[in-house]
């Protein structure tokens, strides 16, 4: 789950990395006034999910509280990346003299998080890492013991931050460290950290993002959701704990299990047709579930057909076959469908959708074809 | 010979007498797994399916008491964790975990944790492992695979099992199935099974299912072209995943452009691997 610009820096404070002073906001007159408190010159950011926002034109300066609440309101008819921009954060502006870089993720590889650091900051870190890979500083922590001093020490000596700063900085790492620990975080990350004309280290923009796995034991954090950045069946899914990523294609599918799934949208697009979703019921779903999926996946309107595809091994195919006999006496549709069941009871699922004037197939291959067929014809 | 589980596993089951726990003990149980203890802290002194498997309070106490040589944990996911240290801390020297849904920080400190113990962790998240005919330690359902010389390695749960039921309906038999789980940070990667399959003498050729995200595709692929002496024919799925979106599998997704199946596909087949491009075609290629 990803946080917000405001969220971050919200959680960033609270483990005593100093950020700007500043306010979000869902209207341009409260900008205004947010601008006013701060003494005008104040930098006004669209709050959306998406990286780029700068380029995207998303970050504005205004020089005067007047200019806030017209570039607030710029900002909030936009549009970036799709995304509407109903959020902007209104931060005082500083006065910037040195970009750093500072963040951990998860190092899958290494199995451990690893902190980078990088004296050329406030740019893409991607970018960095790509054109000049010497200058981003990498230590890696071991979880069994967390950030050592030592640890923090070294990379503010590696990326040359001057020596009257690393009492603060080595504080900010070690907070940030812990606000990535507690907060069960992939990445916490501080772009650009800056030291200001007025010789403060202070977390300018901040990002977050947080394990899903973990937020039943972050109940806090799991409230800083925000659904207006989902779709409605994205939404719908969440509820009823299916996988579900709507995609641009016409072809529904529902499977059980994530590799099959995704196995069955590969084969879907090997036969020249587009999956319309990604959608993975778990196992042993019951008719709910099923209705559920059958109900979001036709919700979207580009699909043309639908191919359901269910290996039973614990599952049973017949109880499957039950499920989608119930969810459609719910879930009235003319869209045509193609099932292949296989596995347990495979043969017995099979003849109670025979009777139910669904296309059946044998095999996943036979599966993708008749689907990519239904869509051609119509 | 198979590879990490056969009729010499006497198996403890972590989590017994939950639904999950129960049920698949069953299964294991018909299947011919010599099950010899089960732990539910709080419910020591009990026995499950008809008086037949004892159950104990503690992992150590069960280890002491019936010699379990590896462990199954259907613990619920804020518990896995725990349960992991506990089975290595009794000295049980293999641990399978089933459960899904382990937080990532949980995971990077049980797998540095286990690194200095000589204790081999396969999943989490993972349908756990099958020697046809031998013994059958998770989920993976035993009547769709038959015993063979086919090695097979997946990060998938369901798939796989369309895989071990495509090669047996090709008369295609498994030495050992083993499914390493789909999460980004687990116990057992591609390249540790591909290093037991080629020492196996039983297992002549190799199936590896692998999917989008990390680089254990890419390992693995330079350990088959420098190292592996066997045949080992590949799936990856995820060729039509967008990037940034995790696609089920928490370790399945493509991060900062890299992690895709085009790379991965180019790797193995760079490697010699022949790559199939859906999994029905795998008998076919292992026939060549």
């Amino acid at each position: 789950m990803k946080l917000h610009e405001y969220q971050s820096k919200a959680i960033f404070a609270n483990y005593g990395i100093p950020i700007p002073r500043g306010r979000v906001t869902e209207n341009a007159a409260e900008a205004r006034a947010i601008a006013e408190e701060l003494g005008g010159r104040v930098v006004v950011k669209s709050q959306v999910l998406v990286g780029g926002r700068g380029k995207a034109g998303g970050i504005r300066l205004a020089k005067t509280a007047e200019e806030a609440e017209t570039v607030a309101a710029q900002l909030l008819g936009m549009t970036i990346k799709g995304l509407a921009v109903r959020r902007v954060l209104v931060d005082e502006a500083a006065n910037i003299e040195t970009e750093i870089y500072l963040g951990i993720t998860n190092d899958r590889a290494a199995r451990k998080p690893v902190i980078m650091a990088s004296a050329a900051g406030g740019v893409d870190i991607e970018e960095i890492a790509r054109q000049s890979p010497e200058k981003i500083f990498k230590v890696h922590v071991d979880p069994l013991l967390g950030l050592r001093e030592y640890q923090a020490r070294d990379i503010a000596a590696c990326i040359d931050i001057p020596r009257e700063y690393w009492k603060s900085f080595i504080a900010i790492t070690r907070g940030l460290w812990w606000a990535y620990c507690e907060t069960d975080a992939t990445l916490a990350e501080i772009n650009p950290l800056v030291i200001t004309a007025n010789h403060q280290l202070i977390a300018l923009d901040g990002k977050m993002v947080i394990d899903d796995n973990a937020l039943f034991r972050r109940p806090a954090i799991a409230s800083l959701r925000d659904v207006d950045e989902d779709t409605e069946a994205e939404v719908e899914a969440r509820k009823h704990g299916l996988a579900y990523i709507q995609l641009e294609g016409q072809i529904g599918c529902m499977v059980n299990g994530a590799g099959l799934a995704m196995a069955t949208m590969d084969m879907i697009k090997l036969q020249g047709g587009e999956p319309a979703n990604f959608l993975d019921i778990g196992g042993g779903a019951g008719a709910d579930k099923v209705a559920a999926a059958f109900r979001i996946i036709l919700s979207d309107p580009k699909v043309r057909a639908v191919l359901i595809n269910i290996f039973g091994g614990i599952t049973r195919c017949d109880e499957v076959a039950r499920g989608i006999l119930m969810a459609m006496t719910d879930v009235k549709s003319t869209i045509p469908m193609v099932v292949r069941l296989a596995g347990t009871n495979a043969e017995e699922g099979r003849n109670l959708l025979r009777n139910a004037q669904m296309i059946t197939a044998e095999t996943l291959f036979e599966a993708a074809q008749k689907a990519v067929a239904l869509v051609e014809g119509s | 010979m198979s590879i990490l589980v056969n009729q010499n596993t006497r198996l403890l089951v972590q989590g017994i007498t939950g639904k999950e726990g129960l049920f698949h003990t069953q299964q294991m149980v018909q299947y011919g797994t010599n099950v010899v203890a089960g732990v539910t802290p709080g419910k020591g002194g009990d026995w499950v399916l008809d008086g037949k498997i004892p159950v104990f309070d503690s992992t150590k106490i069960a280890v002491e008491y019936t010699g379990a040589n590896a462990s199954v944990i259907f613990v619920p996911a804020q518990y896995t964790a725990d349960a992991i240290f506990e089975a290595a801390d009794a000295g049980i020297p293999l641990i399978v975990c089933i459960t899904e849904g382990v937080p990532v920080q949980d995971m990077m400190k049980v797998r540095n944790y286990l690194d200095q113990k000589q204790v081999r962790l396969v999943g989490p998240n993972c349908p756990g492992l099958l020697t046809p005919g031998e013994c059958k330690v998770g989920i993976i359902p035993g009547n769709i695979a038959i015993h063979g010389e086919i090695g097979v390695v997946s990060r998938s749960g369901t798939l796989t099992y369309e895989v071990l039921y495509a090669l047996r309906e090709a008369g295609l038999g498994a030495s050992t199935c083993v499914g390493i789980g789909g999460d980004p940070i687990n116990g057992t990667s591609f390249l540790d099974v591909l290093e037991m399959f080629e020492d196996d003498p039983r297992t002549k050729r190799v199936v590896l299912i692998g999917e989008i995200g990390g680089t254990d595709e890419e390992k693995a692929a330079d350990f088959i072209a420098t190292r592996m002496t066997k045949p080992v024919v590949a799936f990856i799925a995820g060729q039509s995943a967008p990037p940034g979106k995790r696609m089920g599998h928490a370790g399945a997704i493509i991060e900062g452009g890299a992690g895709t199946a085009a790379e991965k596909v180019n790797a193995l087949k760079l490697a010699g691997v022949r790559v199939a491009n859906h999994p029905e075609e795998i008998p076919g290629l292992l026939h060549h």
